[in-house]
This record gives structure tokens, C-alpha cells and sequence, in this order.
């Protein structure tokens, strides 16, 4: 079963998009920012992990720098959650190693999609 | 796959309104030109959750609302704007704002929009949106293609592509969903084996692609790579181009896949509102909260103690199989404490779920503070203390009205306008303190401040003019501010919208009585004023005083004991046909014969050498005569009205333990039963006065 | 076995779809009484009772039911029959009655528990008018059961404090 990092500070968010993954076959983990992510990343492996960006503590960008440094998350898809607005914050993550993102506001079927090009 | 949404939307109701309250304690700690750069961010995190939480749910009005808000505070997050008072403002009644919208929603009512779209033009005037750049903002879908078209792509990733984590094979299924795919990749790049880093990427694709899609469909799914690939991609028309391009040598490593077309849903950007169930819970008040947040430390804690009580009652029902000799039935009572020990620890930590630390009642009063302050023109500093205090969530949502009151009443009547400060000596700035503490089995909250105190004079006057004293009582001051407890009492001279809103002190003292507490008030003339509210920490759970009367036991709440005593029966009087009165000191206690009014047969009825317990109520003293005092407990209140009806006299029952019910006395409801009008009447002393002298 | 098995299934589907209920009836002053057996929680003996102060006096006090507190009601006084004492056969015939607003659990002291029947709900006759009969307001139908009569019960009626 593939793994995942789903890390959002908002619960509601976070357990929809867990609720989502679990539905869709993988075995999620929840972290809700970046800090605790990042210290759960060093201790399991993981398929892919999924961020917010704006998150106390540590944000979402600075996560997947870390990641990206980490050999075992070398190749690793790194998604990041943003709104339609933070065009800036896309080019700045893509700079950071983050694979890609999904832009909020997203509906399950649309989370599911968008994971499709990375991970299956 | 479909997912219902909506079984995430309390939760995310619940922490927007936390994302809420947040943001207006840290926008009240904000000085337009002193912010610091976290509070800044914490608020627009805030509203950053609760827009990307709200547009996924499907609640466009918080999500556009909340859109224009995000996009001020980001420009002065970013520094590309100042803060200034007036957005301090706007961003505090569009907290109020969103809280409302969310309210609505969450009750499942048509939100009211209008403040929403006033507060919307504000700040767009603001941000300097004009309607062309919100016209574009406000994205028209393009009508889909229908006409298939082939297109040529050529994509050949930079040698780092993997390592942006994104897979090539990914892309062209996705690709090949969208029509007929031909593909053909080059492995000509590939270096010799000594060269060669397994880390880099050197192949590269060209596709021919027959699809109804757009070129934009295409581009989406090369989206995450733009800048790490060379991507072209062209309009062949007509069918597959046959040109020379189409080689399939042995160095073509070819992925040829074609499964049905399936719409992409990626590009979806309107999220359909989520209907929801129309089975509502109608009954329940929005304000009211349906699920609490428990710490995982508390779960844990109470597993533990699961797991001790299972390991007991294996160690009892081994004993139990055992042969009956001494020493079974000395560790058949040492696992019996253990059993006890066990369900206590249980039970307390039970109780520690509802609990919730006070800070989520005081959180909201820096605000009102301030809002009050500035219509009234003084200046206050609000302290909090003991903001970590706990208490039970049914207790706290029932302790704020009351305690809103009392502040709001500080602030009016209490605390002086700066002038008069200044006049009298004082610092112009008045303090207000609230302060929480556990005192035994009670939460007491304590609302302090350092104004001008009560009026006695004032208070007096119009107490008598209401006719509750006369003016020949001789009252001390704590008397005489006992007296604006009584209902029907309001010390302004003139009604402000404030505090005079029709609520008197008589309400915030029955409030708090109902909740089994109690509230009383000290203050000094030019020194200030003190509110003290006594609370129990739970509602489930009572201490009680077992009584008999005749052979019933009833349940006396500890609270409201003031003391317990044999009478003396010089001290008696009778008043009236049938009201006996006990002088305690200087005070005139009315004896109420419980079995009288319950209409037991076989108590005692004779006054000498019998028990009275004192008690207190409605700011009235009162003694219930009892045949005995039995064991002090706490217990478990169960409703009466469940199954039954509301009983005068009684307020609930409990089970004992020896599995029987008895009921809990209601005191309030006993003075009202007995009809003892006034208790601590003018007319009562006076007579029970002239009686003793006599006698 | 099996067959058994489903010829009782089918009867009871047949009884069912013909109106057919069962009815737990019991014994008060000679006269016999019939409840909807679904209505029915448990039947308990008669036991020590907390009085409930200024109830009126078919209102023989509370029990404690696994943790709920019940009210029992004494039927002879509320029907305004003549009073016996509880004896051995004396039972609690627990139910729960369904009002309009809400429901509640109570329980009921009767001279005792007789049998249950099936009856087609619809061959209950009304009640005759007694003029000198309060109780007939008590009662949503007469049926026969052989020799007998049953007075089916209004519980919501007879509950109702």
C-alpha cells in the first residue's frame, strides 16, 4: 500500500484530504505543520507527501526544502496546497523541489486526479 | 468515488470559529505601526484556513469574503502596505462578520450577506479593485472543444527532472487519457555506462496526440514540469500526421497506451455547494456546540485507568471462584478498595473530557472591553488571570451571558471617565480583572474593578423608592449592596444601551443560581468593586447532604448549607397562624417543615432539640427542619423530567449507592412551594422581634 | 426444520400484513387488560419505591431502572378501583409510551400478568359509552378472545399525568 504525508494546520482540511487518500487505497499519515511532518518523514518512509503552505511553526515551503535534502525523499513527489492566489508561492516552491501543487479550492475527485500524475 | 463533505464540516466549523477567535485577540493586540511580523501572520493564517477550508466545503460566501481580507492582510504581511487603525477596525467586524456567516451555515439558514458585501466594497476601495480587474478576475469557463484535433508534443525533461519528483510514465497515461495516444521516445542522449548517473533523466518523447481537447488540457498535465522541461506543443489537423517522424527502430522505446477518454477533471475550478442532509437538528441552538475536542492525553490517561479496572475485576472474579477461607475474603476486600480507587480515578478523569480550560469564556472579553471603552470614552486595561483554569463546557457556555453582564455593568457604572480619575487622584486608566481559581469542589471567577465602588447612599435610595427597604432600616453597607441582587433593581440613573438593557442583577444572580452557583459582591467607596461568582465545576455531579425526613432521604446541595444546628427553642417565635421563626444571632431564620411540605407522615414534628439545616437562597435564609443528618456525598444528577415531570420542590434525583433513588431539594422552589413570600420581610423580623422580647 | 422454521415466519408475515398484533394482556380486578407486547420493556416484581412528594396518589413514587429513574404508576387508582394489597403475583409491567412530543419509560403496578394474544386490531369494538364510567377513556377498544373480553389499553390516555 503506498504511503502518504498529508500535513495541513486546519483539521477539517486535513482529515478530508486523509478521509480522501484512505478512501482511495493508501495509507495516510497526518502531520499539522511542517515541523511535526518533517520529524515523521525522518522516521517512516513515505510514497508521496502532500503540504499546505501556510502553516505556524514551520510552513509548507520550508518543509519541502528539508525533504528535498533528506536522500530518502530524493525523487519523492512532494505536493503542495495553495490557493489560486499565490502564484508566487508556485515558482517559489517549485525553487524549494516540490513536484507540484493543487490548487485549493479542490473537491476529493480533483485531489485524486491531480495525485494520479505522480503517484499510482 | 463520491465523498460526502459534509461529515467534515463541524469540524471545520469548529476551528473556524477558534481561526476567529484568534484572529481578534491578535488583532486586538495589534498598534497600527508597531505590528510585528507574527501577529501578522497568525492573522492572516487564520483567514487563510478558513477561505481554503470554506471554498472545499463548498461556502462560497465565507470563501469570497474572506478572499478580499486575505488579500489586504498578504499586502501587509508582504509590506506593501501600512496597517492602519481603520483596517484594524474592518478587519474586527468582518471577524463578527465571518462568525455570523458561519453561524448561519451552520445552522443550515440562508446566510444574510448583506454586512458581507458591505464590509466586501470596503475593503475592495481599499485593495483599489476596480470592476474591470474584478470582471477578470471572475474567470468565464470556455466552451469545450468538440472538434478532434491532432497535435504534435515534443517534451524533453532537463536531466533533473526526477528529481523534482515528478514521473514521466505519469504524464503520458495521463496523456493517453485524453484521446488516442502514438508515442515515440529517444534514448539517444543516453551517455556511455561511465558517464552515466542513474539520478538524471535523458530521455525524451515525442507525442502525437488525437483528442477533443484543448491545447490546455495538454499544457495541465505538463503543468508541475514547464520550467523543468522543453515542451512544444503544436496543431497537426486532420488525423495522425504521417510524416518521417513515425520510426519505430529498435533505440525507440515505445509506451504506447490508449484507454478510454475520461474527462480531466483537474481543471474542475467551480466546487458545486454540497447539499446537505435535510434530516436537521432543529432543535439545537446554534450556539451550542454538538462535539468538544478532547486532548489525546486525556484519552490515553483514561485507557490507563480502563486497563487498571479490567486487571481488578480479574483479580475479584478470581477471588470469587476461590474457596471462602480468611484470607479470600481479606483480599476480597483489599481488590474492593482497589475497585473503588479504580472507578473514582475513573469517574474524575470522566469528568475531565467536559472540561475545558476558562480562557475559552475570557478570550472574548478583550474585545468587548474594547468596544465599550471606546463608546463610553474611558480608558480600561483588562487583566486576565487564571485563564487555564478548567471547568465543565455545559457550566462555560451557561457562565458567559451572566459574566458579559457583569463586565459590561464594571465598565458603566464602575469605572470612572478619565477626568474623574484624574480628579480623584487615580490613574487615568481603570483596571478590570477577571480571575478564575478552583476552591474545592468549585470554580470561582472573580470580577474586579478599581473604580468608584457601589453607591450605598444611591443603592439605598432607591430601594426604598422600590419599596424592598424603608427608610428606618438600619442597613451596613454589605446589606445594602446585597440589595441589587433583588429583582426588579437597576442602580443607573438613566438606562444606557450598555447595561441597561432590561436585565437586572435579580437575572444574573437566578442565572448562576441555576447553574447550583452563587454570586456575591464586596466593594469599597473610591477603591473599586469585586463580583464573586462560586460555580460547581460540573453540572452532572452534585455534593449533596443526605437528610432524613420520616423514612425518606432526600439530597440538600452543599452549596447552599450555610450551617446546620439543633434549635433552641427560646429562640423560637411564631409569627402569623403557623410560621415559626428561629433567631440565629442577629438574623431571623423562617423554619420550613420539610415533611410538612412534602407531606410526609411520621417525622418529628416537635421543634426543640430537632434538627435544622440553614440554607440560602435567592439572597433569603432559610431552615428546613430534618429527623436526622445523614452522610455527605457526591452524586450523579439524573432527570426527573425524563420520564416523568418536573416536581415542585425537587430539582432532580440521584441513585444511591445502594441502587435506590432519592431526591435532590430544590430550595428556591421550597420557598415558593411553602408560600413564604419574604422571608427576610420587614414585616417578619419586626413581628418575631416584638414576639421574643415579649416572651 | 427448516420448513418450521419458515411456515412461522410466513404466519407472522401474514399476521402482519392482515393487521394482526400481539398483545401482553393482564389481570386487574377480574377484569382483563391487553398492551401492545411491542410496547412492553420488561416486567418487574413489585419492589420499594421513592415517593414522590405532592404526586397525585396512582403515583406510587420512582425506581431506579439500570440508571433511569421511572415513574410506576398504580393502575387500580387510576382507573379509581379499589385498592388491594400487593401481594406475590403483584407485577410492574414496564413500557414505553409514545406521546406527542416526546417518549418516556414508565411502568405500571397491575394485580398480574395473564397471556399474550394475537389480534386483528380492526375486530375491536369501541367503548359503549358508560355515563357513570370515567374510565372508559382509559380504553381504545374491546376485543373477544374466545369467552373473554379484553379491554385493549389507551397507554398515552393512561399514562398521561
Amino acid at each position: 500500500m503506498k504511503r502518504i504525508l498529508a500535513v495541513d494546520d486546519s483539521a477539517s482540511m486535513r482529515q478530508m484530504v486523509s478521509f480522501t487518500l484512505k478512501k482511495a487505497g493508501f495509507d495516510v499519515t497526518e502531520a499539522k505543520d511542517g515541523s511535526e511532518a518533517l520529524s515523521i518523514a525522518k522516521q517512516q518512509g513515505f510514497d508521496a507527501v502532500i503540504s499546505d503552505v501556510n502553516m505556524p511553526v514551520m510552513d509548507g515551503i520550508t518543509l519541502i526544502r528539508e525533504l528535498r535534502t533528506l536522500p530518502n525523499y530524493k525523487f519523492t513527489p512532494l505536493l503542495m496546497l495553495t490557493t489560486e492566489s499565490g502564484m508566487d508561492k508556485k515558482v517559489e516552491g517549485k525553487a524549494a523541489g516540490a513536484t507540484g501543487w493543487v490548487v485549493k479550492p479542490f473537491n476529493p475527485e480533483q485531489l485524486l486526479a491531480v495525485l494520479k500524475k505522480v503517484i499510482r | 468515488m463520491s465523498i460526502d463533505l459534509s461529515q467534515f464540516f463541524e469540524v471545520f466549523f469548529e476551528e473556524s470559529f477558534e481561526g476567529l477567535d484568534a484572529m481578534e485577540a491578535e488583532l486586538l493586540n495589534l498598534i497600527p505601526g508597531e505590528e510585528d511580523l507574527e501577529t501578522i501572520n497568525t492573522i492572516f493564517r487564520a483567514a487563510h484556513s478558513i477561505k481554503g477550508g470554506s471554498g472545499t466545503f463548498g461556502f462560497n460566501s465565507v470563501s469570497d469574503f474572506t478572499h478580499v481580507l486575505e488579500t489586504l492582510l498578504d499586502q501587509i504581511r508582504e509590506g506593501k502596505r501600512e496597517l492602519t487603525a481603520e483596517h484594524v477596525n474592518l478587519l474586527l467586524k468582518s471577524v463578527d462578520c465571518l462568525r455570523e456567516l458561519l453561524r448561519g451555515l451552520q445552522a443550515e439558514q440562508e446566510p444574510n450577506l448583506e454586512e458581507a458585501i458591505a464590509l466586501r466594497i470596503k475593503f475592495e476601495q481599499i485593495l483599489g479593485l476596480n470592476q474591470a480587474e474584478k470582471n477578470k478576475l471572475e474567470v468565464t469557463a470556455s466552451p469545450a472543444q468538440l472538434a478532434l484535433n491532432t497535435y504534435q508534443i515534443d517534451f524533453k525533461p532537463h536531466h533533473h527532472l526526477f528529481k523534482t519528483g515528478n514521473e514521466p510514465l505519469y504524464m503520458i497515461s495521463e496523456l493517453a487519457e485524453l484521446g488516442d495516444l502514438e508515442t515515440q521516445a529517444f534514448h539517444n542522449e543516453i551517455p556511455d555506462i561511465t558517464d552515466l548517473s542513474a539520478d538524471d533523466c535523458f530521455l525524451s518523447w515525442r507525442f502525437f496526440l488525437n483528442t477533443a481537447k484543448d491545447e490546455n488540457a495538454i499544457r495541465e498535465i505538463f503543468e508541475w514540469v514547464e520550467d523543468d522541461a522543453d515542451l512544444t506543443i503544436a496543431l497537426c489537423g486532420g488525423l495522425f500526421a504521417d510524416d518521417d517522424a513515425q520510426v519505430t527502430a529498435p533505440d525507440v522505446v515505445a509506451e504506447t497506451s490508449n484507454s478510454t477518454p475520461v474527462p480531466a477533471a483537474v481543471n474542475v475550478a467551480v466546487v458545486k455547494p454540497i447539499k446537505k442532509d435535510t434530516v436537521v437538528k432543529a432543535s439545537t441552538p446554534a450556539a451550542e456546540s454538538i462535539s468538544i475536542r478532547v486532548g489525546i492525553d486525556k484519552v490515553d490517561s483514561l485507557i490507563n485507568m480502563v486497563g487498571e479496572l479490567v486487571i481488578t475485576q480479574a483479580m475479584l472474579s478470581q477471588i470469587g471462584q476461590q474457596e471462602i477461607t480468611e484470607a479470600t475474603i481479606a483480599s476480597l476486600q483489599e481488590g474492593l478498595t482497589q475497585l473503588a480507587h479504580n472507578t473514582r480515578d475513573l469517574q474524575e478523569n470522566v469528568m475531565r473530557i467536559r472540561m475545558l480550560p476558562i480562557s475559552f469564556v475570557f478570550s472574548r472579553f478583550p474585545r468587548l472591553v474594547r468596544d465599550i471603552s471606546q463608546k463610553l470614552n474611558k480608558q480600561v486595561e483588562l487583566k486576565l488571570l487564571g485563564e487555564q483554569t478548567e471547568l465543565d463546557k455545559t457550566v462555560m457556555e451557561k457562565i458567559s451571558d451572566p459574566m458579559v453582564h457583569l463586565v459590561r455593568n464594571s465598565l458603566d457604572h464602575g469605572l470612572e471617565t478619565v477626568e474623574q480619575r484624574l480628579a480623584a487622584g487615580k490613574d487615568p486608566v481603570g483596571t478590570v480583572t477577571l480571575n478564575a481559581f478552583h476552591q474545592g469542589g468549585n470554580i470561582v471567577i472573580e470580577i474586579m474593578d478599581d473604580g468608584q465602588g457601589l453607591n450605598t447612599v444611591k443603592i439605598k435610595q432607591k430601594a426604598v423608592a422600590n419599596g424592598l427597604v424603608s427608610d428606618a432600616d438600619e442597613l451596613d453597607d454589605d446589606e445594602i449592596n446585597e440589595l441589587i441582587f433583588m429583582p426588579g433593581f437597576s442602580t443607573a440613573d438613566e438606562v444606557s444601551d450598555i447595561s441597561g438593557r432590561g436585565v437586572g442583577m435579580d437575572v444574573v444572580r437566578r442565572n448562576i443560581q441555576s447553574l447550583n452557583g452563587s454570586v456575591e459582591v464586596s466593594s469599597a467607596a473610591g477603591v473599586g468593586s469585586t463580583f464573586i461568582i462560586r460555580l460547581p465545576l460540573t453540572l452532572a455531579i452534585l455534593d449533596g447532604q443526605l437528610v432524613r425526613v420520616a423514612k425518606h432521604t432526600y439530597i440538600i446541595p452543599l452549596i447552599s448549607i450555610v450551617e446546620s444546628l439543633q434549635i433552641d427553642i427560646s429562640k423560637v417565635s411564631r409569627v402569623g397562624k403557623d410560621l415559626d421563626v428561629l433567631r440565629l444571632r442577629d438574623e431571623y431564620i423562617p423554619i420550613l417543615r420539610l415533611y410538612s411540605i412534602f407531606n410526609h407522615q411520621g417525622a418529628i414534628e416537635t421543634l426543640d432539640k430537632t434538627l435544622l439545616v440553614v440554607v440560602e437562597s435567592d439572597n433569603q435564609k432559610i431552615g428546613l427542619l430534618v429527623d436526622d443528618l445523614l452522610s455527605q456525598q457526591q452524586v450523579v444528577i439524573k432527570s426527573l423530567e425524563a420520564n416523568y415531570q418536573k416536581v415542585d420542590g425537587v430539582s432532580g434525583a440521584t441513585i444511591l449507592g445502594d441502587g435506590r433513588v432519592s431526591l435532590i431539594v430544590d430550595i428556591s422552589g421550597l420557598i415558593k412551594l411553602s408560600g413564604l413570600r419574604k422571608p427576610g420581610s420587614q414585616e417578619l423580623i419586626i413581628e418575631s422581634q416584638a414576639n421574643l422580647e415579649a416572651s | 426444520m427448516i420448513s418450521a422454521h419458515s411456515e412461522l415466519n410466513n404466519k407472522i408475515m401474514l399476521e402482519q400484513s392482515q393487521g394482526v398484533k400481539q398483545f401482553l394482556t393482564f389481570i386487574m380486578a377480574d377484569e382483563e387488560y391487553g398492551v401492545d407486547i411491542l410496547t412492553v420493556q420488561e416486567i418487574r416484581s413489585w419492589e420499594e419505591i421513592t415517593e414522590i412528594p405532592n404526586a397525585p396518589d396512582y403515583v406510587k413514587g420512582v425506581i431506579n431502572l439500570r440508571g433511569t429513574i421511572v415513574p410506576i404508576l398504580d393502575l387500580r387508582l387510576r382507573f379509581g378501583l379499589a385498592t388491594i394489597d400487593y401481594g406475590p403475583l403483584t407485577v410492574v409491567i414496564v413500557v414505553k409510551v409514545i406521546f406527542e412530543q416526546n417518549s418516556k419509560i414508565m411502568g405500571m403496578v397491575v394485580d398480574a400478568v395473564s397471556d399474550v394474544y394475537s389480534i386483528v386490531e380492526q375486530d375491536a369494538k369501541t367503548v359503549p359509552n358508560f355515563s357513570d364510567s370515567d374510565n372508559a377513556e382509559f380504553v381504545a377498544g374491546l376485543v373477544n378472545v374466545g369467552e373473554k373480553m379484553v379491554a385493549l389499553l389507551n397507554l398515552q390516555k393512561t399514562m398521561d399525568i
